[in-house]
């Protein structure tokens, strides 16, 4: 059976996940695999057939538009592997 | 020894000041320190704030402050590493969470305090809740308390080791293609997956959002039935919550199901169901005649692919919920020279190779051109396996399966093999993506090496109160709940 081929490295790149070059061939070979395996999804007539998102169809789910209590400031800063005056401290993105 | 009794049975004690919730509370904890250097069902479990909450049980006790609305006052409560409780660590069995420390309660753990529990300690589970035998861990692997060379099965097998190891009375798991009701049947507990919508999921680390279920493991089906009717109802933190009235499904309970239709699906005795399964299924069927239920043969045609189903609309969720994960807000962070680079340097370190292998599958099944062939295709076919269930269940009451195709796995048997793993999940899957009601409870065990063996039931939509019912009646009729793991 054709599995379909999958650019690893690319995909881990939109994923932003950086990859060994020893993870990229292990996981193309397996991602390989299984895309062969879900290949069979193609044997289907879904010709009419609504997609599902939610099993339970909500729809325009709102709540009242209230002030209440949320996360202080601090305990949102608290886990934070850098911050400083209030703020999560980044790397420069503007020169 | 206090730590093996139900939930049913402690509060009676405690009712009765027979026993105090700091006595239960310290078998819990001794249990633990016998037992789980050998099972590591916890990942970590803070003694003294446990014992501090077990004190003001006593106190609220001592008042008279159990009844009605403080249905589990000084009952020791275990939680899956994935749910916020607050002041306590979560990690999902992950590095990347480093040393996070929940600021919130979750609504499910929110109702349970309010309800009177000791919510302690940390379970193991497979990474982000992605396996079927907790050794995607990053803390290594959970051992079944039956055999310690076996899987406990997973995603939540800390949950359901720690319930089979009696280290607690109860515990929470989650369940998005079988992490709840997997594990339990291979654990030899109770394992209850509500319907989708059913239990808030605020507070919960999103793997698939519209899969993901919370749910107890118990001792017995009453137990599940009581942490349900705790923590059901409808959030407004959660939009996916639903707003339909919580029964007291303890009352659902009658031990009769004479009339019932019960459906057995042509479709799931399938190769690969091992015979030792078979033969506890097929006695279980025969018991649910005697006791008056009527066996009816269903077809669900979409079985089948279900499993691929899962695999891209788990994996696609997964990619968008887990991309919050990037090394800014929270968790460990590895440094790089510009944004792109420390999100990639951060994740690779951060995250196994099961979740790298999900979230790039579920980024692919999303990416431009792909997204018809598989994201799409995967939610029609949805649509087709939901439909079968609806269909079936204009003729049947609830169905009924083996829970998983095998007894628990070797350590390592799979591990290198994900399709496989995957398979595994067959029968536990299509419940999720159909939206519906399942639960797991013991039916037998394999004979050498004796394993537990595990039967499931499905039911409607919101329909938890017959499929309890039906789950009940069975147990109190069968001897199999009552074994307990030699440790």
């Amino acid at each position: 059976m054709a599995s379909a081929e999958i650019d690893v490295k690319y995909v881990a790149h939109l994923a932003r996940i950086a990859l060994t070059p020893d993870e990229e061939k292990k996981i193309g070979s397996q991602l390989g695999h299984i895309l062969g395996y879900i290949e069979k999804l193609r044997e289907l007539d879904v010709t009419n057939v609504e997609p599902t998102a939610h099993a339970m169809p909500l729809v325009n789910v709102t709540r009242a538009d209230e002030i209440r209590p949320s996360l202080p400031p601090a305990d949102a800063l608290r886990n934070a592997p850098r911050q400083a005056n209030g703020l999560f401290i980044v790397p420069k993105i503007v020169e | 020894m206090l730590n093996q009794l139900t939930i049913s049975a402690l509060t009676v004690k405690l009712a009765r000041r027979e026993v105090s919730a700091r006595e239960a509370t310290q078998a819990c904890l001794d249990q633990i320190q016998r037992v789980d250097g050998k099972i590591h069902a916890f990942l970590s479990h803070d003694a003294a704030d446990a014992l501090a909450q077990a004190d003001a049980a006593d106190q609220l006790l001592a008042q008279g402050g159990n009844g009605a609305s403080r249905p589990l006052l000084g009952v020791p409560i275990a939680v899956k590493d994935v749910l916020a409780v607050k002041g306590q660590p979560l990690n999902c069995g992950s590095k990347i969470l480093g040393k996070f420390v929940s600021p919130y309660d979750a609504t499910a753990i929110e109702k349970l305090k309010a309800a009177g529990a000791i919510v302690f300690g940390r379970l193991n589970m497979d990474e982000f809740a992605m396996g079927s035998s907790t050794e995607n861990s990053a803390f290594g692997t959970t051992k079944n308390p039956w055999d310690i060379t076996r899987i406990p099965g997973g995603s939540s097998g800390g949950s359901a080791a720690a319930v089979a190891a009696d280290e607690c009375i109860a515990s929470l798991g989650t369940d998005t293609g079988g992490s709840i009701r997997q594990p339990a049947a291979l654990c030899g507990c109770v394992g209850l997956k509500p319907t989708y919508g059913r239990i808030s999921r605020y507070g919960l680390v999103a793997f698939a959002s519209s899969l993901d279920q919370i749910g107890p493991f118990t001792k017995d089906v009453r137990d599940a039935a009581t942490l349900l009717g705790v923590m059901s109802g409808h959030d407004l933190r959660d939009s996916t919550s639903v707003p339909v009235p919580v029964p007291d499904y303890t009352k659902a309970l009658t031990g009769d199901i004479k009339g019932l239709k019960l459906g057995l699906p042509k479709e799931y005795l399938i190769g690969g169901l091992d015979p030792e399964v078979k033969a506890a299924v097929d006695a279980a069927v025969k018991k649910f005649t005697e006791l008056g239920a009527e066996i009816v043969e269903i077809s669900l045609p979409h079985t089948d692919y279900a499993v691929a189903t899962y695999y891209i609309i788990a994996t696609a969720e997964a990619s968008a919920n887990l991309a919050r994960f990037d090394g800014i807000r929270y968790g460990a962070r590895v440094d790089g020279n510009d944004p792109i680079e420390l999100y990639s340097k951060t994740r690779g370190a951060g995250f196994g190779a099961e979740v790298k292998r999900r979230i790039i599958l579920g980024t692919y099944v999303l990416s431009s051109g792909y997204y018809d062939a598989y994201y799409l295709r995967a939610q029609k076919v949805r649509t087709l396996i939901r439909n079968d269930f609806l269909k079936a269940f204009e003729k049947v009451d609830a169905i009924v399966t083996p829970t998983s195709p095998t007894a628990a796995f070797k350590l390592g048997e799979k591990s290198d093999d994900p399709l496989q793993m995957y398979l595994s999940d067959i029968f536990t899957i299509s419940c999720n993506l159909a939206g519906i009601c399942g639960v797991s409870v013991p039916c037998g065990f394999t004979q050498n090496p004796k394993l537990p063996v595990g039967l499931q039931l499905l039911g409607k939509p919101f329909g938890e109160e017959t499929m309890l019912r039906v789950a009940h009646a069975y147990e109190q009729n069968t001897p199999w709940h009552k074994e307990k793991a030699a440790l």
